[in-house]
């Protein structure tokens, strides 16, 4: 049997709660309900995730999907050895096996057709069929299955079909308003009240861009990043420069704008 | 008796002179004395015989009595030695049929001297007029020149207006233009030169100097989006042809105005050197001077409301509005702080004592200072009330972000309180009072009684006309000229308009006739639908090892069964992200039969057209029609057929029905109006088709490489913006020039029968 606790999550994760998304998801967990978190990139979705399994003191075992990713990855399949072959696990059938929640990263990178595999586990049945091994696998009653995807990069290629979406309760994840997000930097960083609003003020500038030649606005993790290299030491025209313009964008217009929001919110 | 009005001291002056204009002898005295006074002894001694010189020229009066008043300030400009170059100048003009243009010539000189400062930029300035005249003077027989240049007197007058925006290098560029183009046709040469053309102000604009705002909107725009959410229009004026009155910014219903061009900021040096400021005032850049603009306007927008006027005096309202201005722009340093320094730099800096308050109206320069003041923490100024009412600002502001209402009141009580006598008077004190990039703030401003404040002519009309717009407004194009290797800015107008309808029937019937080559079509079609990404399994050789099929094979290997060696897989991309736009070539020379058989070249198009949009529309791509045909470059017409929106359906099929031939063909400027179509497509790949049968020519046009030339050029235009351009020709000569166009992508029909099947399978090949 996989050692349980060595996907258990051990240090309490920083998260600012934005309303009653803690409270919610309890009640999803409760009854076992996968759940689904959408939100733009770098504003807190794993976080959250990494810190409700911390809560509910219960394994997590995340898997960053990718569009190379089949669906043996995530079941199992054999592998050689001296021996002949051995079936090993893939990381959803260890979640469901020793009842860890199963966070599926990103699952929108992932191809329609592995998708399809977690839909025994999501509704009624909650099983997994290893068809290639001959079993069925009935879930651990702690097992529960949560997938985040980022609507951001929806394309027409690149969404959830109905089937799969309709299996899950959702959180709709956004930006935390100005004071939150000062304070996350705050918590986060050590950093100074002050310089922290100035540098949501400029996430600010670029969130406004968003479809106008930027796919994404400054998340607040890049916000982290430049507070952490202004606690460094760091100018701060520099580190906002480096850790949130450069990132984001090769538009020049677009980097001379916000170059210029940053100059105009560092007096 | 003739009253002598020589004084004895010029005596010898006016005899050297020698001059029998009565005008001449009533001026002489002054100028001469302010020559005197300027010059150098053999400066003056030159004078003279320069000016004697244009008395005896046999031009009148005109040129000696502007020289004489011109010349001696001139030549303080640039230095006595520059006069003999500029003399030189003259006799050529003398010599020539150009007599008349020494006058505008003189008339302009101290202008444009004052404008060049020095003689090096003066010979420039020569060398160019001499240029000018030698290449736009006419002759009948090719050896004497005998007709005067038709702008050259016009040129002359607009020098100095031309030379405040472009440097001397720029005004070459826009004569070598007017020079080139209108050579031949004297009337437009003038309109060129006296500034009358749309082309003589493009061209203008284009060499001017400073930051244009047609070059940055994107950048500001994205500006005010980003930095304050509050998208809007922004409209340029132009500063250029307002000589009088500059146009400040403003805003209304309709967008923002703002002036076309900002030059870089340098502070005024006497302004660094007075008051000991600090070295780092900065010049600012022309796109932070838009930028500090569309923040103080953003700030109105954010914070200012709307007041009633009726109840204030006019200084009561200009100090309301200043009052306003600092505390909207006070908020909006309090958001972007960054702000204050670009402020800083652009606000002047009256001096407290500059205006005499005894004789002049100081209205202005008290309240610029107090604008000073509010803005600069470290303001000199001493007077009591300012400083009173800096501080009862700043109360203000303390606790939010206080109202118009309040700048209104404290407008109020600053004016009562610091009223003179002397503010009635007629001659105000203007200098070091205007701030250029505020607005004029007449959103603040609410009349209720009409026709009181503001004298209305007209009838308020209704902009929203209920005659529906026939026709869209012509788009201009550039157009490339090879042998000067430059555009020629908004050379082309193309005016798009939709195809005429006709009867779909007709269409289906052509359909019918080819259904054996559709149902051959339709088995193509199938395998170019799109699968998206697939994975393609059980390949011998692939990209990657298939690690499932691999064991499989293991495991029958080593118990004993035939394994499968078919374990690697690949992967393939069939994700079909294609926009199409087919520009078909409408000339007159379709209405040819076609050779071997008996339809039309037009007809034959018809069926291959209506083949290929079937077979697209089977696809799935997005996909557009264009017609074109021109009539001279002022009417090139661009038919509207199918857009990528409308279906294949009877609306479209009924516009293709009704297609005609007629007129000639300038590709290039067609071309270029269906790239800004295709551009906003979001396809990945961009696909213009280009149907013709034969080279771009047009009845305007006399050198037949230049439509080649400028087609050629518009397509490295489309492939910059990653539009693929791909020629299809029906000429059986196009050899000769269709590859000069389109390098490789192009494939000529011989047997123009067979277009409706060549046609799709075509399309199906350049898109596999």
């Amino acid at each position: 049997m996989t050692n349980k606790d060595q996907y258990k999550v051990t240090k309490e994760p920083f998260y600012q709660a934005q309303g009653d998304e803690i409270a919610l998801y309890e009640a999803a967990y409760r009854s076992r309900l996968p759940v689904m978190v959408k939100g733009p990139t770098g504003c807190g979705k794993s976080r959250f995730v990494e810190y409700m399994a911390w809560k509910l003191n219960k394994p997590l075992i995340t898997v960053a999907c990718n569009e190379d990713m089949t669906a043996s990855d995530l079941v199992g399949r054999y592998l050689l050895d001296a021996n002949g072959t051995r079936w090993l696990d893939g990381p959803l059938t260890v979640a469901a096996r020793i009842g860890a929640i199963c966070y599926l990263d990103e699952i929108v990178e992932a191809r329609q057709d592995t998708t399809v595999v977690i839909h025994p586990l999501t509704d009624h049945r909650r099983t997994l069929p290893l068809d290639k091994k001959g079993e069925l696998l009935a879930a651990h009653p702690d097992f529960q299955l949560v997938i985040s995807y980022n609507p951001g990069y929806q394309s027409l290629m690149k969404d959830l079909k109905q089937s799969t979406k309709q299996r899950f309760t959702a959180f709709d994840f956004d930006y935390p308003v100005a004071d939150v997000e000062a304070d996350i930097l705050s918590k986060e960083t050590g950093m100074d009240k002050a310089i922290s609003a100035q540098l949501v003020k400029i996430g600010a500038v670029a969130r406004n861009l968003k479809g106008h030649g930027l796919d994404e606005g400054i998340s607040t993790r890049l916000l982290v990043y430049a507070a952490t290299l202004i606690k460094d030491g760091v100018a701060p025209r520099a580190a906002c420069r480096m850790a949130l313009v450069r990132p984001i964008t090769d538009d020049a217009d677009i980097r001379d704008t916000l170059d210029h929001a940053i100059d105009a919110t560092f007096a | 008796m003739e009253i002598r009005t020589i004084p004895p001291e010029l005596e010898n002056y006016w005899k050297e002179l020698d001059c029998g204009f009565k005008q001449v002898e009533q001026v002489f005295a002054g100028c001469m004395r302010e020559a005197l006074a300027v010059l150098s002894r053999q400066g003056a001694a030159e004078y003279i015989v320069n000016a004697r010189f244009l008395g005896k020229m046999g031009r009148g009066a005109e040129p000696i009595l502007v020289f004489l008043e011109i010349a001696p300030n001139t030549a303080k400009i640039l230095g006595e030695g520059a006069m003999p170059a500029i003399m030189a100048c003259i006799k050529v003009l003398w010599k020539s049929p150009n007599g008349k243009s020494i006058t505008p010539f003189l008339q302009s000189l101290h202008a444009v001297a004052e404008r060049l400062c020095t003689a090096e930029q003066m010979q420039l300035y020569l060398n160019l007029v001499l240029n000018f005249m030698e290449r736009t003077t006419g002759s009948v027989h090719g050896i004497h020149k005998t007709f005067p240049s038709p702008g050259l007197p016009d040129f002359l007058n607009q020098a100095p207006r031309l030379l405040s925006s472009l440097t001397i290098q720029g005004l070459r560029n826009w004569v070598e233009y007017g020079v080139r183009y209108y050579n031949n046709h004297p009337e437009r040469q003038i309109d060129y030169f006296t500034l009358q053309s749309a082309d003589s102000r493009a061209v203008l604009q284009r060499e001017r100097h400073g930051t244009l705002l047609v070059d940055n909107e994107r950048k500001l725009d994205l500006y005010m989006r980003g930095l304050w959410g509050d998208p809007e229009q922004l409209i340029p004026y132009s500063l250029a042809f307002d000589e009088l009155r500059k146009p400040q910014p403003y805003f209304d219903k309709l967008g923002i105005r703002l002036p076309d061009v900002y030059e870089d900021f340098v502070p005024p040096i006497a302004v660094r050197q007075a008051h000991d400021a600090p070295p780092t005032v900065a010049s600012v850049s022309g796109l932070d001077r838009y930028r500090a603009s569309l923040a103080h306007i953003a700030a109105h927008r954010r914070w200012s409301k709307a007041i009633i006027a009726d109840n204030f005096s006019p200084f009561q309202r200009i100090a309301i509005e200043l009052f306003e201005d600092s505390r909207v722009e006070y908020l909006a340093m309090r958001e972007y702080p960054g702000l204050r320094s670009v402020f800083l730099a652009l606000h002047p800096e009256p001096e407290e004592n500059a205006c005499d308050t005894e004789h002049e109206s100081c209205i202005r320069h008290r309240l610029a200072m107090l604008s000073r003041a509010i803005l600069d923490k470290q303001h000199p100024y001493q007077n009591a009330h300012i400083v009173e009412y800096v501080n009862r600002f700043y109360e203000l502001l303390q606790g939010g972000d206080a109202s118009t209402a309040d700048m209104a009141d404290l407008g109020v009580s600053f004016i009562t309180k610091t009223r003179l006598r002397s503010d009635q008077s007629a001659k105000i004190y203007f200098k070091n009072t205007e701030v250029d990039y505020r607005d004029d703030n007449r959103h603040l401003w609410q009349f209720i009684e009409q026709g009181d404040e503001e004298e209305t002519f007209a009838e308020q009309r209704n902009p929203q006309s209920d005659e529906t717009l026939k026709e869209l407004p012509p788009r201009l194009y550039p157009e490339w000229d090879y042998s000067n290797s430059t555009y020629r800015p908004d050379w082309v107008s193309v005016y798009e308009r939709i195809h005429p309808h006709g009867n779909p029937a007709d269409l289906d019937a052509l359909l019918n006739k080819h259904s054996a080559l559709a149902k051959r079509l339709k088995r193509l079609l199938d395998l170019l639908k799109p699968q998206n990404k697939v994975r393609i399994r059980y390949q011998e050789e692939g990209s990657e090892l298939d690690l499932d099929v691999a064991l499989r094979s293991l495991i029958d290997y080593k118990s004993g069964a035939a394994p499968d060696p078919r374990i690697n897989m690949s992967h393939r991309n069939d994700g079909r992200s294609i926009a199409v736009m087919l520009l078909v070539d409408l000339s007159e020379s379709l209405n040819q039969k076609a050779a071997g058989c008996d339809q039309t070249v037009l007809q034959l198009s018809q069926e291959a057209l209506s083949l290929l949009a079937w077979a697209i529309e089977k696809l799935g791509d997005p996909f557009a029609i264009a017609g074109f045909h021109s009539n001279t470059r002022h009417d090139v017409r661009y038919l509207h057929i199918k857009g990528y929106s409308e279906h294949w359906g009877d609306e479209v099929k009924g516009r293709l029905a009704a297609m005609e031939a007629g007129y000639s063909t300038r590709m290039g400027a067609a071309m270029r109006h269906a790239a800004h179509y295709l551009e906003r497509q979001p396809a990945d790949k961009k696909l213009l088709l280009v149907l013709t049968d034969g080279e771009p020519a047009d009845v305007d046009s006399h050198d037949e490489r230049l439509l080649i030339e400028d087609a050629r050029m518009a397509v490295k235009e489309l492939d910059l913006q990653g539009i693929f351009s791909y020629c299809i020709n029906l000429d059986p000569k196009a050899d000769e020039y269709v590859a000069d166009i389109f390098g490789k992508q192009y494939t000529i029909i011989d047997n123009v029968a067979q277009l409706p099947e060549k046609l799709p399978t075509l399309f199906m090949s350049l898109t596999k």
